[in-house]
């Protein structure tokens, strides 16, 4: 089987129809993550015994002629911030660096009912903390389309897996662009859901207000069959939301005649890269052709929500990590003193740079005197942000604009610089902020062939729309 | 400079962090940085604004309910086995890096 070609849907049938097992599937999978993955380090753990197990079920199905579940036999990977009963899982730190979960997340446990494969454990910056998959404790990801370069981040062993057709499709997790922005570097799909789409139960939570899971395929139509699975309320995540699960793939092919696509002048202005901003416009201009109608739109506070970002983000992370301790779990410290001691030093030797930093700058914010100042002025400013949304849809269906300001940088590039590292999410964390759902869709490659995406945020809970959108334009490629 | 050494051990104290001088060095150059790029956000007039501190703040709310009940699904009804069986004893002791079968164990809390 060519494993370049394979969507969901070609995987399904060929396991449904008994061109290949859900067995040999697998196994070809682990022998191309075997061949391929040393120059990449998209994958930091394998769980072939649970892989084959659900194949060999899979296949039992099969030879008896019942009815398939949705995603049977399909081969999928899973990152590391996860949680997989029984398969290590480490959200990219030492501080869980032998961690075995005892239950897991609802999103794999739906995955794996609908029939899904589970690979093994994807590579991600450290507590999903970073921008290009250079914070992981192990090692980091080399983007599959020009290896001395990053997949970007955090979930960049989620898209580079896609991308080098070690899994047919993976989860990944979106805090301030954490899928959407290694989609556009690797040129595969990602799509964050609209804030309680999608249980966070067994996601390992960086900020609880701001984290989302949501899938990596080739097409629009992958990610909305894994999102179809995903979604959906569950009672052990109280911020999932009680809302029905559209059809999403059915919605794919609704029309887009007509369809009010805003472009935001904000994401137009400088520090936007020439190329980047040639392969958006041809694909504005090609959405227009398809009868879409362009309307200009402005989210006049566009250019503070990195700082707001950055306080209410780092906040919500220095609590989340504060149970990161050596007591139940993790990583303790030998030779220490006292209770205190092993608490400080565990949680120093255990965590990375990265994460000392933003539980640094959180604690701050946090702290008596600064309070007000710094995370109730980002709490109001995120209203603000929400607001230049909630606007704007009220003119246009979907607004669309560039996922990053650049193509993929060099590995080492930024890692000196935090702030600069920070400053290239400037069109990915305002969706985080106002809890709304967002595609990156591969759209083109700058002349050293790196990929391109285009960004299309949508309405709160309207993920249809912005897949619709996002199956049309590939339709044209 | 905004934040000093003091700062940052002040601060590295609230969090648990033993860091090393090296680090603390590093963190007062960083958090400056950062913080220098964050008070772009004292340039916005915020005194009408409600803060948000999550996004169901803005939709999913039924507004015929008063406080925390307004988030309709929040809660749902006491149940002696909750939504599922607690985890085993033995399970939940088993990423301990230290236990005796029974309890976590630590070093001494009180030191005399």
């Amino acid at each position: 089987m060519d494993l370049r070609n394979l969507t969901i849907d070609a995987a399904r049938s060929a396991v449904a129809e008994g061109r290949t097992s859900a067995t040999a599937l697998a196994e070809s999978y682990f022998s191309k993550i075997e061949s391929d993955d040393p120059a990449i380090g998209a994958y930091l753990m394998l769980s072939k015994e649970r892989a084959l197990a659900k194949a060999a079920e899979v296949d039992s199905l099969v030879r008896k002629g019942e009815k398939l579940p949705p995603l049977a036999g399909v081969p999928l990977g899973i990152k590391d911030v996860l949680v997989t009963k029984g398969v290590r899982t480490t959200a990219g730190s030492k501080i869980l660096g032998n961690y075995i979960p005892p239950y897991d997340s609802t999103a794999v446990a739906r995955l794996e009912t609908a029939g899904a494969v589970v690979l093994g454990k994807l590579n991600c910056d450290e507590f999903a903390m970073g921008s290009s998959n250079e914070n992981s404790a192990f090692k980091p990801v080399h983007n599959p389309r020009d290896l001395t370069r990053v997949p970007g981040g955090s979930s960049g062993g989620s898209a580079a897996a896609v991308a080098a057709h070690m899994a047919v499709a993976t989860l990944g997790s979106d805090t301030g662009g954490s899928i959407r922005q290694p989609a556009s570097f690797c040129g595969v799909v990602g799509l964050k859901p609209t804030y309680g789409r999608v249980s966070r139960y067994g996601l390992i939570a960086f900020a609880s207000s701001l984290d989302n899971i949501g899938p990596f395929a080739k097409t629009a139509k992958d990610a909305a069959i894994m999102l179809h699975t995903i979604a959906g309320r569950d009672p052990m995540d109280s911020t999932s939301a009680e809302l029905p699960v559209p059809d999403y793939v059915a919605e794919l092919e609704k029309s887009i005649q007509g369809m009010r696509v805003g472009v935001a002048k904000e994401y137009f202005g400088e520090g936007l890269e020439a190329e980047t901003r040639a392969a958006i416009d041809s694909a504005i201009q090609k959405l227009a052709s398809l009868g879409c109608e362009i309307v200009e739109v402005s989210l006049p506070h566009t250019k503070y929500a990195i700082p707001a970002y950055y306080l209410v983000a780092t906040a919500e992370a220095s609590s989340n990590l504060a149970r990161f301790d050596g007591v139940r779990y993790g990583y303790r410290a030998q030779g220490v003193t006292s209770l205190s001691d092993m608490y400080r030093r565990s949680r120093d030797q255990g965590f990375g740079a990265e994460v000392k930093r933003r539980i640094m700058l959180g604690t701050y914010a946090l702290s008596a005197g600064y309070y007000d100042a710094y995370y109730l002025k980002a709490q109001r400013v995120r209203t603000l942000l929400t607001s230049d949304f909630v606007e704007a849809f009220k003119k246009v269906d979907v607004i669309v604009g560039p996922t990053s300001p650049t193509p993929a940088f060099k590995l080492g590039e930024k890692v000196d610089d935090p702030l600069a590292m920070y400053l290239a999410d400037i069109y990915t964390v305002t969706a985080n902020l106002a809890g709304i759902p967002g595609i990156s869709i591969p759209v083109g490659n700058s002349k050293a062939n790196l990929p391109i995406g285009m960004q299309i945020f949508g309405k709160h809970f309207d993920e249809a729309s912005i897949l619709r959108l996002a199956h049309a334009y590939e339709k044209t490629r | 400079m905004k934040v000093t050494a003091k700062d940052v051990a002040y601060v590295a104290d609230l969090a648990n962090l033993e860091l090393t001088e090296q680090e603390r060095e590093r963190m007062v150059r960083d958090l400056n940085s950062i913080l220098g790029h964050v008070d772009s956000l004292s340039e916005l007039d915020t005194s009408d604004v409600p803060p948000m501190a999550q996004v169901s703040d803005r939709f999913g709310l039924d507004d015929s309910r008063q406080g925390s009940d307004r988030f309709a699904y929040a809660s749902r009804d006491d149940a002696p086995e909750g939504l599922r069986k607690s985890l085993p004893h033995e399970v939940a002791l088993a990423n301990a890096p230290d236990a005796d079968g029974t309890f976590f164990k630590v070093p001494k809390v009180i030191e005399k």
